[in-house]
């Protein structure tokens, strides 16, 4: 199978490989895929509590080459956009980018799946915050 | 040293310049018909494919009477199981197979269960190996034949051939082997090995593409066969067709010299194998070997690189031809079938590689794989999720997975 240009690009290099601390109240963690489907892929964000913008992002990725490249990319667009952007990321976009042939878009499906995942994770850890911060208020 | 390097040789095999030179008067000046029988071009291809025919049959033990050349060994496997099937049909319905088996043969049982035949697929050991009491209780009376292939062309374990066969000559029952991966590799003897029938190909052993053999046994028992190709009663009647004479002495070419050459050769395989294997489990954690190390040819090595999926793999060694077990590198979604019946996870089948090494590989790129992979490797595992989790000491096994609904 031939890769685009794109994809060689992001497996040759990989933006923003790493991690984040998951224990971060302004940090979302999303993990989907399982081994045995032969993805994971764990997409980190840090949102700026002041601007409520992803200052960060960060992946780890098990997977074909398709799927390092889409989660690579994702991270790569998440910097700079607010939560609501964020998710209005659709799979299709980074199929189009990447120019992913159809029996890898479930690499992009789990980007976006992964997107989603990390900021359900930071809201999730924000609507927990509230309740503490006022009784400490 | 060239890239890209070849290390895919059960896939297929580069032609030996000896036996392209032997092949090549066939097809120009002598490119008489075999079956031309009443003039000097027939005779010179006809004393041509004699020869061959012997060549084969002295590799593995049997008379050029027993050698009936194919397109290859799909087709043998198909006349095999197919023509016994139709021509013992009145003495039983039931055949015994491994799940591990090529698709050329399970594709072809399948064929016979949509007929009506009743066919056992025998689940393997861990090791790869067939479990004789479990092949000894699965054969009834109604059992025609037993087909399982002499060496795996995956992970390259050789089953015991000699105890398959002998265990079908009490039963009375045909014994079939698919030979492609072992012929000309180690040593295949059709009488002390007890095989009745056996599938041969050109392509794995230094010849041409699109020619291979069947061996069918003529005494003790005298196999027949209901042929699956109908026309001039060419090859005893048992496959018609005019002879692809270039071919099939390219086909003895091939087997004369693994004759020759294979007990230096095996060892030297061997020598390279293992140095690959050394290399990368002294400089790699978490590997693993897929099916039995005693048991095996000496060119195949397939590991499993836990935490690293396999077609990303082989995306950073793009100048190393080998081939992985992994769903990315075909279109199935659906990882090795071999290595499941193994009882391989499909977490790890994801991350095995094949390396199939040959007559034409030397220690320099032994060591370049090695170095490659050991490179790469370490570059995904950076990169895995998985194997950080794992550093971490979480147990992967026990972690509940958000797969997409797809899958």
């Amino acid at each position: 199978m031939a890769y685009s240009d794109k994809v060689l690009d992001h497996y040759n290099n990989p933006r923003n490989v790493g991690s984040l601390d998951k224990n971060d109240p302004n940090v979302g963690t999303g993990m989907v895929g399982a081994p045995e489907c032969g993805d994971v892929m764990k997409l980190q964000l840090r949102v700026n509590e002041e601007s409520g913008v992803i200052e960060d992002a960060k992946f780890k990725t098990f997977g074909c080459g398709s799927a390092i490249a889409s989660s690579s990319l994702a991270t790569e667009w998440l910097k700079g956009k607010t939560v609501d952007e964020a998710l209005k990321i659709k799979n299709t976009e980074i199929v189009n980018e990447l120019s992913l042939p159809p029996v890898k878009i479930h690499c992009s499906v789990l980007a976006e799946d992964a997107i989603k995942a990390a900021i359900g994770d930071y809201k999730k850890k924000q609507n927990s915050r509230q309740p503490v911060a006022e009784t400490v208020a | 040293m060239k890239t890209p390097i070849y290390f895919d040789n059960h896939a297929t095999t580069p032609v030996d310049p000896r036996v392209l030179q032997a092949m090549l008067p066939y097809f120009t000046e002598k490119f008489g018909n075999a079956a031309s029988r009443n003039h000097a071009f027939g005779w010179d291809s006809e004393q041509a494919v004699d020869k061959a025919r012997k060549q084969v049959a002295d590799l593995i033990g049997a008379t050029s009477k027993e050698i009936v050349f194919t397109s290859g060994a799909t087709e043998s496997n198909n006349l095999a199981i197919k023509g016994v099937a139709e021509m013992y049909a009145e003495k039983g319905n039931h055949i015994i197979t491994a799940a591990t088996e090529h698709k050329a043969v399970l594709d072809t049982c399948k064929k016979l269960e949509k007929h009506g035949y009743k066919v056992t697929y025998l689940a393997l050991q861990q090791n790869g190996l067939v479990d004789l009491d479990q092949l000894r209780a699965a054969i009834t009376d109604k059992t025609i034949l037993v087909s399982i292939m002499y060496a795996n062309n995956e992970i390259g374990v050789l089953q015991p051939i000699a105890e398959i066969g002998k265990i079908c000559k009490e039963k009375g029952v045909l014994f079939h082997t698919d030979g492609v991966q072992a012929v000309g590799k180690v040593p295949v003897n059709v009488i002390k090995d007890n095989i009745d029938l056996m599938s041969i190909t050109a392509h794995k052993i230094y010849g041409p593409k699109g020619v291979g053999a069947l061996y069918v046994r003529r005494k003790g028992p005298r196999v027949q066969l209901t042929a699956q190709m109908d026309g001039g009663g060419h090859e005893r009647g048992m496959r018609s067709g005019t002879l692809n004479t270039p071919g099939i002495v390219g086909l003895g070419e091939a087997a004369a010299i693994c004759q020759a050459e294979m007990a230096e050769e095996s060892r030297r395989m061997a020598y390279l194998r293992d140095k690959l294997k050394s290399r990368l489990e002294s400089e790699l954690d978490e590997v693993f070997i897929n099916g039995s190390m005693e048991h095996r040819l000496p060119n195949n090595l397939n590991m499993s690189f836990a935490y690293v999926e396999g077609e990303s793999l082989l995306m950073g060694i793009n100048d190393i031809a080998v081939s992985s077990g992994s769903a990315c590198t075909s279109a199935t979604l659906e990882p090795s079938y071999v290595l499941k019946a193994l009882g391989v996870g499909d977490d790890l089948a994801h991350t095995s590689i094949r390396f199939g090494l040959g007559r034409f590989n030397t220690e320099a790129e032994v060591d370049y794989v090695a170095a490659r992979v050991i490179e790469v490797v370490r570059k995904l595992r950076d990169l895995s999720p998985l194997y950080e989790m794992a550093k971490e000491g979480i147990d992967i096994s026990k972690v509940e997975w958000v797969a997409e609904p797809t899958h």
